[in-house]
């Protein structure tokens, strides 16, 4: 689960092109929206893209992603249940 | 036709260089356009982080136009009724082509939204608008090649119909690892008077 949030930080970072923050910059309970990253919503629909790509995961009701997505730990915790690659 | 408006400020980025009213401000080879922008982007102090999330041309539209509008100190908590009105040739078409082959696998079809909402060339304006709280007009013109009359003739009808106080305007044309971007702010103030020949001078520096 450690090697999932480590890889989920450095995909985040990546594809959310956070230029200035580093894989320490995020604790596992940080929240990823509001006032933790101050991800937007299109960072959420490049987050649902990476759940597909990355995990084989569909979210279907996008209204699922704001618990999925509440932190790292969360966003870990789903994807350890529910991937298929 | 003369113009009682003036251009109080115009700014280049082309060849990796960036000039504001004539005088080079930053100069560095860089391997690719991104890299370019990024470094030029640093010595700017604008810490501005959803930078790094725009697309090619909006980063160039960006920086164009944030020299220009810094050196107005705007207040910036107060609505600035700034217009906008740019133009290029190639439109959207860089990032176009990188979601269309996001698009062209149906066996590997990602999408990227975020590449995708900035498949049209006035995203740019947004950009620059939310930056700086402008609620004023907007325009993006595609031509062939830099048009300073089409420029000249829209700004005045701005100006003169009191729909702006001042028009940031000009050309942002990238492709590829080709870009230019030529900004001039048009308003009461300034030296140079807001003509043609001025214009295309300006362009031509």
């Amino acid at each position: 689960m450690e090697a999932l949030k480590q890889e989920l930080k450095e995909n985040i970072i990546e594809q959310l092109n956070l230029e200035d923050m580093s894989v320490e910059d995020i604790a596992n309970d940080d929240l990823l929206f509001g006032d933790g990253l101050a991800l937007d919503s299109i960072d959420a629909l490049e987050l649902i893209v990476m759940l597909d790509k990355n995990y084989g995961i569909k979210l279907t009701d996008p209204k699922e992603g704001r618990a999925i997505f509440e932190t790292i730990n969360t966003m870990a915790a789903y994807i350890t249940e529910h991937r298929s690659k | 036709m003369n113009s009682k408006y003036n251009i109080s400020s115009f700014c280049h980025i082309k060849n990796n260089r960036v000039s504001l009213n004539g005088s080079v401000i930053f100069n560095e080879e860089h391997p690719n356009f991104s890299d370019f922008i990024k470094a030029a982007y640093k010595t700017q102090n604008t810490k501005y982080p959803k930078f790094f999330k725009m697309d090619n041309l909006s980063k160039l539209a960006f920086l164009a136009a944030d020299i220009l509008l810094k050196k107005e100190q705007l207040d910036i908590e107060k609505e600035n009724n700034i217009a906008l009105v740019f133009s290029n040739k190639a439109s959207s078409l860089d990032t176009d082509i990188i979601h269309q082959k996001a698009i062209q696998d149906k066996d590997n079809y990602f999408p990227s939204p975020a590449v995708f909402v900035y498949t049209l060339p006035n995203i740019c304006l947004g950009e620059i608008s939310i930056k700086y709280k402008l609620y004023s007009e907007n325009s993006f013109f595609i031509f062939e090649r830099f048009n300073a009359e089409h420029l000249m003739s829209y700004t005045n009808s701005l100006l003169e119909t009191n729909k702006a106080k001042s028009v940031l305007c000009g050309w942002v044309e990238l492709e590829g690892e080709n870009y230019e971007a030529f900004l001039y702010l048009v308003s009461n103030e300034g030296e140079i008077k807001h003509n043609k020949q001025n214009i295309i001078t300006l362009y031509n520096t």
